[in-house]
């Protein structure tokens, strides 16, 4: 029977998937041969919301940029298999090109079964790599295959899996804790949320074959509570789960029991960090402890624990039913397999991107993203969040390797890929970051609590046209203090994303400080705006949209901007149908 | 006993099924501010009292851990809460100017409310939904590829809502 499924992650959702679907359900009502289902976000950001049609032969139409009015024709196409009503929106082999030059695996089934369904996992091979592993596998032989897979954390900071399973195994106690880090607070990185929505199974398996190396019978799913569509799914998937016995005592008649509980956060950046996250699970203030002891050896109620995040947990089933070594056989020599990343910002296709480790940035910006939008020229890549750099535009053929890519500057980070173009000012970027981390500082060490918010005043001063010379230099020193003195992630590279856009951008502070003009034209301080008498018709638009009449002018005449009233709004810009206000 | 003091009289009992549930579990303190702030919309300090003289735990230390988390209120929002996201990605693609437009409207900063009661803005750090960019969510609904001009509708939308509700109750 045909079928409609449409795309129903929160951000197809927000592009307006539920209607979609609620028309469809209208349309389809009191009539047979056809069903409708949801499936999660498969990536394609850009095309939302996006309703796939399978045909009696499970062939596939995907139709993009579908509006609740679209909904009559996809029905009556799905039933009489006619597709000319709906020709227009089907997608263009170019936009197809974005998912088949990816290779999948953590996203493996996003967007093709029904994250709400046990049984379309599990005829996707779901809760066979668990099986393979209790009655064929040894704990050490599970970590075994996660060690020939060379599979390292997903989350940032990049360590081997295996070692961190290998030593909460080797602990002593029989008390010990799995916990998944789905506390995805990197601005700009949205895989992990997709992973939930789209395919939650596979985030149970993962974590239960993990539990299952550690020998933990509790695990703990610790959730962003910005996610809320996210906790329904995987609250549901975890039902459905111990309602078939996959969860709970005896799984599947072994011996092994394991139960997972979903924790929702209450948001707090540094709760990402492993230990601040334990003290957050365990009702404090997220602040991180002192390492060591690692939290494998004095983790959760000072129990071994050992933490990962989502999309580490989404890769291992794979791995287990395909072998450490197929995995291994993609990427480099010291990045392993496929890394998931969000492709967000400037860029003319944006979404969810896996590819191999060894693809270089080129390949995913320009050749699956599509380069830049509205014809503007790419500036750079900031990756890896608040901790991360910006990447610059002769970089761009640096490989995707963990090394290659902290050699810049930047990390790999969680996979958050924000691209700019020539009109994002670099030194208000380094700002945003430095504004983020300063509110997210925990507080607990001096340099980061205390150094974050003198460098927000330094970079504050320097957009507002206020910078001094001996800025730079003082900006470099507090960057060194900070990594210095913070005892955590958070304040060891809170100052990067300064220190890269100093390295690449040094010019543009020096602009800023010593010329007060901003290259980018983007800081509202050292900026002017002005009407070009050849393109200005006359049509007092401008002058209407003045919130403060600067701008004079008669109709059909040219108009001018009285800078001294002018507050830079930028209104008249917005406005203008003809491209006449420039900024300078 | 009725005072004339300006302090807050909750009705205590909405907690008896949270904190039957949870006081005698260690660690829960987070997950019952969290029920708390569902049924009271914020964390009225008589509550907190409430929750500590059941846990056990000292209100200097709810305190801490309530102010500590951005989830967490002490302070009534309005009938609609809007989370302007301020990520990464909304933030190259304009959010600066959608909460400029949101401020002028509204008349309200980060944090404010409208004097009538219907809006509260708050700035978030990232949505998650990245590609809709700038993105805000009002009461779970995400609302994506903002414009001025389209923020200006939707809050409009809103607020004519608001008083048709009015009318009709």
């Amino acid at each position: 029977m045909p079928k409609i499924v449409v795309g129903a992650g929160s951000c197809g959702i927000a592009a307006g998937a539920q209607k979609v679907y609620d028309a469809l359900q209208t349309e389809l009502a009191g009539k047979d041969g056809a069903t409708l289902s949801i499936t999660g976000c498969n990536g394609m950001c850009f095309l939302e919301p996006i309703v796939d049609l399978y045909d009696d032969q499970n062939n596939l139409t995907r139709l993009v940029r579908v509006k609740a009015q679209d909904a009559e024709a996809i029905v009556g196409a799905a039933l009489s298999s006619d597709l000319s009503a709906v020709q227009d929106l089907v997608i263009s082999d170019e936009d197809a090109r974005f998912l088949e030059k990816q290779t999948r695996i953590a996203l493996r089934h996003c967007g093709v079964i029904n994250p709400e369904d046990i049984d379309d996992y599990e005829n996707t091979d779901g809760y066979k790599a668990i099986r393979k592993a209790l009655f064929e596998m040894t704990p050490e032989q599970v970590i075994e295959e996660i060690k020939i897979s060379g599979l390292a954390g997903r989350g940032g900071a990049g360590f081997p899996t295996w070692f961190k399973w290998n030593a909460a195994r080797a602990s002593e106690g029989d008390e010990k804790y799995l916990i998944c880090n789905a506390d995805e607070g990197d601005p700009g990185a949205f895989m992990d949320r997709a992973v939930i929505e789209g395919d939650p199974h596979s985030l149970i398996e993962g974590m239960l074959i993990g539990a299952y190396a550690i020998g933990a019978k509790e695990a703990i799913v610790y959730v962003r509570a910005e996610y809320p569509l996210a906790i329904k799914r995987l609250e549901k998937a975890i039902q459905q789960a111990e309602e078939k016995g996959y969860l709970g005592e005896n799984i599947f008649g072994s011996n092994f029991s394991c139960k997972i509980r979903i924790k929702a956060g209450a948001g707090a950046f540094v709760c990402g960090e492993e230990t601040a996250l334990i003290e957050s699970l365990e009702g404090n203030r997220g602040m991180p402890r002192l390492k060591p002891p690692f939290p494998a050896q004095e983790g959760y109620w000072h129990k071994p624990s050992n933490i990962n995040n989502v999309e580490t947990f989404a890769n291992v089933a794979w791995i287990l039913n395909n072998g450490g070594a197929a995995f291994a056989a993609m990427g480099t020599e010291g990045s392993k397999g496929t890394k998931v990343f969000a492709l967000t910002g400037k860029v003319r296709r944006g979404g969810l991107v896996e590819i191999p480790m060894g693809k270089t940035l080129r390949d995913v910006i320009f050749d699956i993203g599509g380069g830049i939008r509205d014809g503007k020229a790419f500036k750079a890549v900031q990756m890896g969040g608040p901790s991360g750099g910006c990447i610059p535009a002769d970089l761009l053929d640096t490989v995707i390797d963990y090394k290659a890519l902290g050699a810049t500057g930047a990390i790999m980070g969680s996979g958050g890929m924000v691209v700019m173009d020539e009109g994002t000012c670099m030194v208000g970027m380094a700002k945003f970051f430095l504004d983020f981390t300063a509110k997210e500082s925990c507080g607990k060490c001096v340099h980061c609590r205390l150094g974050t918010k003198r460098m927000l005043e330094v970079l504050t001063r320097i957009v507002e046209g206020e910078g001094k010379p001996g800025d730079i230099e003082l900006l470099e020193e507090l960057c060194y203090s900070v990594k210095d003195g913070a005892l955590c992630g958070l304040g060891q590279t809170a100052p990067n994303p300064v220190l890269t856009t100093l390295r690449y951008f040094r010019d543009e502070f020096e602009a800023h400080i010593n010329e007060k003009r901003c290259p980018a034209g983007e800081c509202t301080a050292l900026i002017t705006y002005s009407i070009n008498p050849e393109k200005c018709v006359g049509c007092t638009k401008c002058a209407r949209n003045c919130p403060v009449h600067a701008i004079s002018g008669s109709v059909k005449a040219v108009h001018s901007i009285d800078p001294s009233v002018c507050i830079k709004c930028g209104k008249c810009a917005e406005n203008c149908n003809f491209g006449a206000v420039e900024v300078h | 006993m009725d005072c004339n003091c300006s302090c807050v009289h909750s009705d205590l009992s909405l907690m008896d099924e949270v904190l039957d549930t949870y006081a005698d579990t260690k660690g829960s303190l987070i997950t019952i501010l969290q029920k708390a702030q569902e049924i009271y919309g914020y964390l009225p300090m008589d509550v907190i009292r409430l929750i500590s003289d059941r846990t056990g735990v000292k209100p200097a230390k709810i305190m801490g851990v309530a102010t500590f988390y951005a989830q967490f209120r002490l302070q009534p929002v309005g009938k609609y809460l809007i989370m302007l996201c301020k990520g990464t990605a909304c933030h190259v693609n304009g959010s600066d100017l959608i909460e400029k437009t949101v401020t002028e409207t509204l008349g309200i900063k980060d944090g404010e409310t409208t004097p009538d009661g219907l809006f509260t803005l708050k700035n978030v750090a990232c949505l998650g939904c990245c590609s809709l960019s700038p993105v805000m969510m009002i009461n779970d609904e995400t609302y994506g590829r903002l414009t001025p001009q389209k923020t200006k509708e939707i809050l409009a939308q809103l607020a004519e809502a608001a008083k048709e509700e009015k009318e009709h109750a």
